[in-house]
């Protein structure tokens, strides 16, 4: 039954995460009534960023809701969205450095080290880079718990996103914090199973 | 040359076909509603009977760059009663009531007391002057307002030797803006000047904006409009305003003492402490604009500079 579920599934999820990506183009080439507002630059650097914080997260919760359900396939869709994850904060920080500030890199550099919430977004992104190149079955069995050990960054890096949201918003925390919430959940959930599971070994 | 050949006649003169549509439009609702009592357009504040823009004359030192877009003027923007996000204020402003509408003068004047939106806009003359406005957060536009000089109208209150500063607040209707149930700010809004910053030339009282009466969103029916400060100290939809000795709070200073100053002068020299002020964006550019560098006062530094003469304005930001 699961093994029939999964390849619907995965198509199924990827269309879904290129949703906002599509939406966006058609938005930037003013499909119908459909246009950027009156800030393009700034909408695409927010749609980008936060799809892939939102997508970020959904990652997250695939392995505490597989742990719940039983789900165990569920574990097929994973690499999947922690790639369009990737995709997404790549196409962020590369709207930042070309259509933001169309490569001024003397700017740029010192944005990046003077501005706290840029040195955080960059360092999460820069985080993400080795878990996208070990994200091939072959180096994932080469690596074999090291990899599992590599891809705990994954833990850091999902804060990080979520100081960067928080920092750069002006005065209005609500929805930086509704992610942080999340992920406190998310994480929280880890830290119980991991709890759990060393009492477990105690006992026995 | 008498003659005005087609190119001599700025872009900025020419009235955008929209607007002169939205003109007619607005025209059209206004006989409407004066023949078919209570119904009105309740998303444009009506100004009050007596009181017409007909007669605006444009101000010789308006800036000659092209206005940004009426749409994005209108559309996007900071009111944070009415919400957090720029779209928010277009969206829900409809709910504000502009109609009465009175202010409340008080502190070291003479001529102190309530008074009718009527009364203080009568004796006045609108001009339109166009005017860079350049938000905090970094994004930019070009506005032709309609109004008259702050100064007119203060001196009219016959402010005293203690007068050292002016005050001013937004309204507060809980029930008519949705974001006062936040506490994202201290409310309600209020903002400050120097007796000297108030008294300056190009401080704006306005009532309108593209040759119509200011839409709620953008502070119907009376704001402030400081054109060398942050938009945050362009105060909207005025009831209040205080004559004081001391030094007035602000909403953004309270709530944020180390990003937002009592001066918010707009300086590419001192940076927001989250990220640099540098340089702008235009609103109602492309997906490829350039940021334009930002100008010292926002360009209007032969105006306004002597004001801050003695002052650190890397600490005074």
């Amino acid at each position: 039954m699961a093994s029939v579920l999964i390849a619907p599934l995965k198509i199924i999820t990827c269309l879904a995460c290129l949703t906002p990506f599509v939406w966006l183009l058609l938005r930037a080439f003013a499909i119908g009534p459909l246009d950027l507002g009156a800030n393009p630059v700034e909408e695409v650097l927010h749609t980008l960023g936060k799809s892939g914080l939102n997508i970020l997260l959904i990652t997250l919760t695939i392995t505490p809701l597989r742990r719940f359900t039983g789900l165990h396939w569920l574990v097929a869709l994973r690499r999947m969205l922690g790639l369009f994850s990737f995709a997404y904060l790549s196409l962020h920080f590369l709207t930042y450095i070309t259509l933001d500030w169309g490569f001024a890199w003397n700017s740029l550099i010192v944005d990046i080290i003077a501005r706290p919430y840029i040195t955080v977004g960059f360092t999460g992104l820069a985080l993400m880079f080795p878990l996208a190149i070990t994200s091939t079955n072959r180096i994932q069995r080469r690596l074999g718990r090291k990899w599992v050990k590599l891809h705990r960054l994954i833990y850091v890096i999902a804060p990080l996103g979520v100081l960067h949201f928080y920092w750069q918003g002006i005065r209005d925390p609500f929805e930086p914090l509704v992610y942080a919430g999340i992920v406190t959940l998310l994480l929280g959930l880890r830290i119980l199973y991991w709890a759990g599971k060393q009492r477990m070994i105690r006992k026995s | 040359m008498l003659i005005k050949t087609a190119r001599d006649i700025k872009n900025s003169e020419i009235t955008p076909e929209n607007i002169f549509r939205d003109r007619r439009r607005i025209l059209a609702a206004g006989l409407a509603a004066g023949l078919l009592p209570g119904i009105g357009l309740d998303t444009e504040a009506a100004l009050p009977d007596g009181i017409s823009l007909n007669k605006t004359k444009p101000w010789p030192n308006s800036i000659d760059e092209e206005y940004s877009d009426f749409d994005d003027v209108t559309g996007y923007n900071n009111y944070y009663e009415f919400g957090t996000g720029k779209t928010d204020p277009a969206r829900y402003a409809h709910t504000l009531v502009t109609d009465p509408w009175s202010i409340k003068v008080e502190g070291e004047a003479e001529n102190t007391g309530t008074f009718t939106l009527e009364d203080i806009l009568r004796p006045h003359s609108f001009e339109q002057r166009v005017y860079r406005l350049r938000c905090v957060e970094a994004w930019s536009a070009v506005v032709p307002w309609v109004g008259f000089p702050l100064a007119d109208l203060l001196k009219r209150f016959s402010p005293t030797s203690k007068a050292k500063y002016v005050q001013f607040f937004t309204l507060y209707e809980p029930n008519q803006m949705p974001g006062l149930r936040y506490p994202v700010l201290e409310w309600p809004y209020r903002e400050g000047l120097t007796i000297a910053e108030a008294m300056n030339p190009l401080s704006l009282m306005a009532i309108g904006l593209y040759g119509q009466a200011l839409p709620n969103q953008n502070g119907a029916p009376l704001r402030l409009v400081v054109p060398w400060k942050y938009g945050f100290k362009s105060i909207k939809s005025i009831v209040r305003i205080r004559f004081q000795e001391s030094q007035p709070q602000t909403s953004w200073n309270m709530a944020i003492s180390q990003e937002y100053g009592f001066y918010s002068n707009v300086n590419p020299r001192v940076d927001h402490p989250r990220w640099s002020q540098a340089s702008e964006r235009r609103i109602g550019g492309s997906l490829f604009s350039a940021r334009t560098p930002t100008l010292m006062f926002n360009g209007y530094e032969a105006e306004v500079a002597h004001l801050y003469r003695d002052l650190d304005l890397a600490k005074n930001y």
